[in-house]
């Protein structure tokens, strides 16, 4: 029933889904809920570019991802800070341009070079079940260094997303913390690509966390509960996907997530309604 | 050997997308709700997979009601969802469209052979297919069916940016100000979001999902940055969404390329040098302002 591919995808998804549950928590108290979509879409076509000069080594091109991911929010600071333009209209021209460029990059190297045989589309709607298990490996360490690396910093990345200018007067180095979350925020999107998928990866991140936000108002219990949420949603869309063949693990994963949100919308629709939550 | 009538007719597909798009994105761009041009964009997807198989075809008009009928609703949740405690705005568009997304792609990829969809066209459209698909009615052939879709849709737009131009403009700029002298201004820009569906729907086939947000916001923020007053704005986003086509047009068919994705990477490029030239002038100009103080 359960081979040791499905098996090693499963534990890999899990702690892919803890992980983003965990950031995602963080991306939203600091108000990054659209910049990591920005960020997943302009991962693109670093991608495609590190596939054209040199090899089809998964780390090799999740690192293309990473460096055009952080160009990305790169142009969405310069348009943001050097123009007229606000950061709606920066976040959403970053996107499109970088997205329409990896297009580009995408149908060249399906024309010009071996075909189809890429497999690069598998970034776009995630492929879980193409994941193989000395990836699962590489991608469980990662996640469980990010979590780490919270897990150390946890209270000073409470303070700045809560009270900076505190921050600053006891001491803290604001802007190296915020330039340090959103790195961990670009590398879990980027470790998320495969099984996810580019287009659909912001909806890992933040559904769990909003849905988690939703239930409690207390931060630690916030953090554990999105990694629930996170968890379920990653766990379910590797069984679904692996129980009904070829699904896109990326739909099925953001599907489950936004299930858990509209029931606890209803959830607190109905205490509210009962009159036991003021 | 070029093929001049096709190359015409998906260069007027294009100019036509970029067109309405134009229309409808400055007004997106000065209400600050770009990223919800990219909410209604991927929110129309279930719509549009339910009505290709409800009908069972690429007729335009139920397509266009319906699944504009559901990016207006997901404006409409969004709205809802924003107003409640504890959820922020980007959060809330967040949510919303990827779920909607998700359950279009799904649909989609689990139906593909009922469907005449694929993921491809999700992610790029056909617009290299605008001059095959034929409109014909008895003996007569009239043209490309995509080109009569969009001429359609941007007259609504066109009517709708001179039939309400004060009202748009006073409830861009001035909400309080537009509600005290009477103005809905809920009920603009609900009126606004139906148009950007209908804008966003009709542009599905031809340049994608994803992509259509690249005609909707870059002209206009380009624009933006060249000139100050709003008809103006309007007109040069408009040449500027005309020249991207173009240009991607003749870039992708040199380079073999998606074409919708080459539009969208000139568009881009076109931005960075009105960018950078408008930082060159300020340049020059506080250069100038020093000298001149210094004489």
């Amino acid at each position: 029933m359960l081979d040791i591919n499905t098996l090693s995808v499963l534990i890999g998804l899990i702690v892919l889904g803890a992980t983003s549950g965990v950031l995602g928590t963080f991306a939203l108290l600091r108000r990054k809920a659209l910049l990591s979509d920005t960020l997943a879409h302009a991962a693109l076509p670093g991608i495609c570019l590190a596939y054209l000069i040199g090899g089809k080594q998964l780390g090799w091109l999740l690192m293309g991802a990473f460096i055009s991911g952080l160009a990305g929010i790169g142009v969405v600071s310069l348009i943001t800070h050097r123009s007229r333009l606000k950061e709606d209209a920066a976040l959403a021209l970053t996107l499109s341009v970088f997205f329409g460029f990896g297009i580009v990059l995408l149908t060249g190297i399906q024309r010009w070079g071996d075909g189809h045989q890429s497999g690069l589309d598998r970034f776009l709607f995630g492929q879980a079940a193409a994941i193989l298990p000395h990836e699962v490996a590489y991608l469980t360490l990662a996640c469980l260094l990010i979590l780490g690396i919270v897990a150390l910093l946890f209270k000073e990345f409470t303070l700045i997303c809560f009270d900076r200018d505190y921050a600053r007067a006891v001491g803290l180095p604001v802007r190296l913390l915020d330039a340090l979350l959103m790195g961990l925020i670009a590398l879990i999107v980027v470790l998320g690509l495969q099984s996810a998928g580019a287009l659909l990866m912001v909806a890992l991140l933040i559904t769990p966390a909003t849905t988690a936000r939703l239930l409690t108002q207390r931060l630690g219990v916030m953090v554990a509960l999105s990694a629930l949420f996170g968890t379920l949603a990653a766990a379910g869309g590797v069984w679904m996907s692996a129980l009904y063949g070829r699904l896109p693990t990326g739909p099925v994963m953001v599907l489950l997530a936004s299930g858990l949100f509209l029931l606890a919308i209803l959830f607190r629709y109905t205490r509210h309604r009962l009159g036991a939550y003021r | 050997m070029i093929d001049w009538q096709s190359t015409l007719w998906v260069i007027a597909a294009g100019g036509l997308v970029a067109t309405s798009g134009a229309l409808v994105g400055c007004w997106l761009l000065l209400r600050r709700m770009a990223m919800l041009g990219d909410a209604i964009s991927h929110a129309v997807l279930p719509g549009i997979v339910l009505a290709f198989w409800l009908t069972g075809s690429r007729a335009a008009l139920p397509m266009l009601l319906g699944a504009g009928l559901i990016g207006l609703m997901s404006t409409g949740i969004i709205q809802w969802l924003s107003q409640q405690r504890f959820m922020r705005p980007d959060a809330a568009m967040g949510i919303t469209f990827s779920a909607f997304f998700a359950l279009g792609v799904l649909l989609i990829s689990r139906y593909s052979g009922q469907v005449d969809l694929d993921l491809d066209c999700v992610l790029y459209g056909e617009i290299a297919y605008v001059p095959w698909d034929l409109w014909i009615v008895g003996d007569w052939v009239l043209g490309p069916r995509a080109i009569w879709t969009l001429a359609g849709v941007l007259m609504v737009a066109l009517l709708f940016t001179l039939w309400l131009y004060k009202e748009l403009l006073a409830s861009t700029f001035d909400p309080v100000y537009a509600q005290v002298i009477g103005i809905k201004t809920r009920m603009v820009y609900y009126m606004l979001m139906a148009v950007v569906a209908l804008v966003v729907v009709a542009s599905f086939e031809v340049v994608g999902a994803i992509l259509v947000l690249a005609f909707l916001v870059v002209p206009p923020a380009t624009a933006l940055l060249i000139s100050r007053r709003l008809p103006m704005m309007i007109l040069i986003s408009v040449a500027l969404g005309w020249l991207a086509v173009v240009l991607g047009y003749m870039t992708a068919h040199m380079l073999d390329v998606s074409i919708t994705g080459s539009m969208a990477t000139v568009s881009g490029v076109l931005f960075g040098v009105a960018l950078l030239a408008t930082r060159l002038r300020a340049k020059i100009r506080s250069v100038g302002g020093e000298l001149i103080g210094r004489a």
